[in-house]
């Protein structure tokens, strides 16, 4: 079964966000890293940032492939993690907790809406993820 | 995204591969296992202890009959009248121009008759090309064959306990026949890892068996399944260069260096002339293995710069396991090519240092005896 917690929304590109008030925590979900493999390098903006929903706001290298990171929603970057410097490798241990990636203070909180749910996205992984 | 995996090649092994929970990805026109739980874990195990490969989907020709070596000398830039009995020879096949064919490892199997192991992209082009000059029998055996590579410091005492040879006397680049876990092989003491071990060339319909026979035996060992992610990195450690990345029709042996894989002292084949005409003019590129300073992946196809302005061309890069760093190679002018001559590589629009490197980027441990 996927691990896909029932909490979280989600995209089409496997990103996921998590609401904490008026930001959102974002990162990538379980199957994202099980199709990347090793993750060796992440590549997150500053914070100050400004991300656009569905567009790239970062890269995640695997030992085999470069993938791009999409924001799921709008805003300013007030947090990005910077343990993934020194643990790239935690994004596939723990894709969901210690692996997170950026925090977004929400510029237009209604684009969480717009986000797939849990059981949208099991479908979507359930499809092969495409 | 179009399924395109009805269409692919599969290897006698492929259930195998599927039944283990590997990830299966196209590869030179087969379906083939990129990994079966991390490409890290799986370059380790290869390095501290033992690792199966299945490389069934590269291609084996024979050749045979009293033109055999005409044929072969006429076709390789090696020598392979140099060749004994149960030798092993690393060989190139060059176009006119001096371009590569392909690159391959060739066998002397008896008096006139040799087998050439060629990449699996280019069985068909190979064939093509092989059998253009009518000299020599040729016979395609790609599909009869499996090959599986048994690789580590571990392989050795692996394979002896199931052969009925004693395979610790076969030196690097040599091989013997014989059987192993009941299965009659052809046992090659070569790879591509730069770790000892051998490669076994089995009858397709025997190698399923073989497969878990040493699977079971290599238990003690810690023996794992090897994908083709971990076959990538461990070569690239090596500097080994993969056709379609870092040789193709369009780089020559010289600039690549494998300069001594061609021997013209042997008299004509294809390329030969183009190739010291090469020579004579002085190599202008150069195939390099680099650092990067920074943790910043360069791949296939990107930008080497030097203070701006594009110098070459990335042919392969990854991260290195062993090292904990990335590691690549590509072509750069000739003057470039020094141990220490810093280079930037144009990673998505930004210059990361790289710094050209000794190779192998890691000690080999191939047994040369």
């Amino acid at each position: 079964m996927a691990n896909v917690p029932a909490d979280l929304r989600y995209t089409k590109e496997h990103e996921w966000a998590k609401l904490e008030g008026d930001k959102a925590r974002v990162g990538i979900t379980a199957f994202a890293q099980e199709q990347l493999g090793d993750v060796v390098f992440v590549e997150l903006p500053k914070v100050g940032t400004k991300v656009t929903a569905m567009k790239t706001f970062g890269v995640v290298e695997s030992v085999k492939a470069v993938s791009d990171l999409f924001a799921p929603l709008s805003g300013e970057v007030v947090e990005a993690n910077g343990e993934l410097a020194k643990k790239p490798e935690t994004v596939n241990s723990d894709p969901y907790g210690q692996g997170w990636m950026i925090v977004i203070k929400l510029g237009n909180p209604k684009e969480m809406d717009g986000l797939m749910s849990a059981a949208d996205y099991e479908k979507l992984v359930a499809a092969g993820g495409h | 995204m179009t399924d395109t995996s009805t269409s692919l090649k599969r290897t006698p092994l492929h259930a195998v591969h599927v039944a283990a929970g590997a990830k299966m990805v196209p590869f030179g026109g087969w379906d083939m296992p990129v990994q079966y739980t991390s490409i890290i874990e799986e370059h380790r195990c290869v390095r501290s202890a033992v690792g199966l490969f299945d490389i069934s989907h590269m291609g084996e020709f024979e050749v045979r009959g009293s033109g055999a070596l005409g044929a072969v000398q006429a076709l390789t830039t090696n020598d392979a009248s140099t060749l004994a009995l149960g030798q092993v020879q690393y060989s190139l096949l060059c176009y006119p121009h001096g371009g590569i064919v392909d690159d391959l490892t060739l066998y002397r199997l008896a008096d006139d008759h040799y087998m050439l192991t060629v990449n699996a992209s280019n069985i068909d082009k190979d064939w093509a090309w092989v059998t253009d000059g009518g000299r020599g029998t040729w016979t395609n055996v790609s599909e009869a064959t499996a090959l599986l590579a048994v690789q580590g410091p571990r392989a050795e005492g692996l394979v002896q306990r199931l052969a009925d040879q004693d395979v610790t006397r076969v030196p690097y680049y040599h091989f013997v026949r014989g059987k192993v876990a009941g299965a009659p092989c052809l046992i090659s003491r070569t790879g591509y890892t730069g770790e000892d071990g051998f490669e076994l060339y089995v009858p397709a319909e025997g190698s399923a068996a073989l497969w878990h026979a040493l699977m079971d035996a290599g238990k003690g060992d810690g023996i794992q399944p090897i994908g083709l992610g971990a076959r990538d990195t461990l070569r690239l450690e090596m500097k080994f260069a993969l056709y379609g990345n870092d040789i193709d029709d369009t780089s020559n042996p010289l600039e690549a260096g494998l300069g001594w894989v061609v021997k013209p002292a042997k008299g004509e084949f294809m390329g030969r002339a183009a190739i010291e005409a090469m020579r004579a003019a002085g190599v202008k590129r150069k195939l390099v293995g680099f650092e990067m300073v920074e943790r910043a992946v360069a791949r296939h196809g990107y930008r080497i710069l030097k203070d701006g302005h594009a110098e070459g061309v990335v042919t392969s890069g990854s991260f290195s396991p062993s090292l904990e760093r990335c590691v690549g190679m590509g072509y750069v002018g000739a003057d470039l090519a020094t141990i220490g001559t810093e280079l930037d590589v144009d990673i998505r629009g930004t210059a990361h240092r790289a710094r050209v490197a000794k190779t192998p980027f890691v000690p080999s441990h191939a047994k040369k005896i």
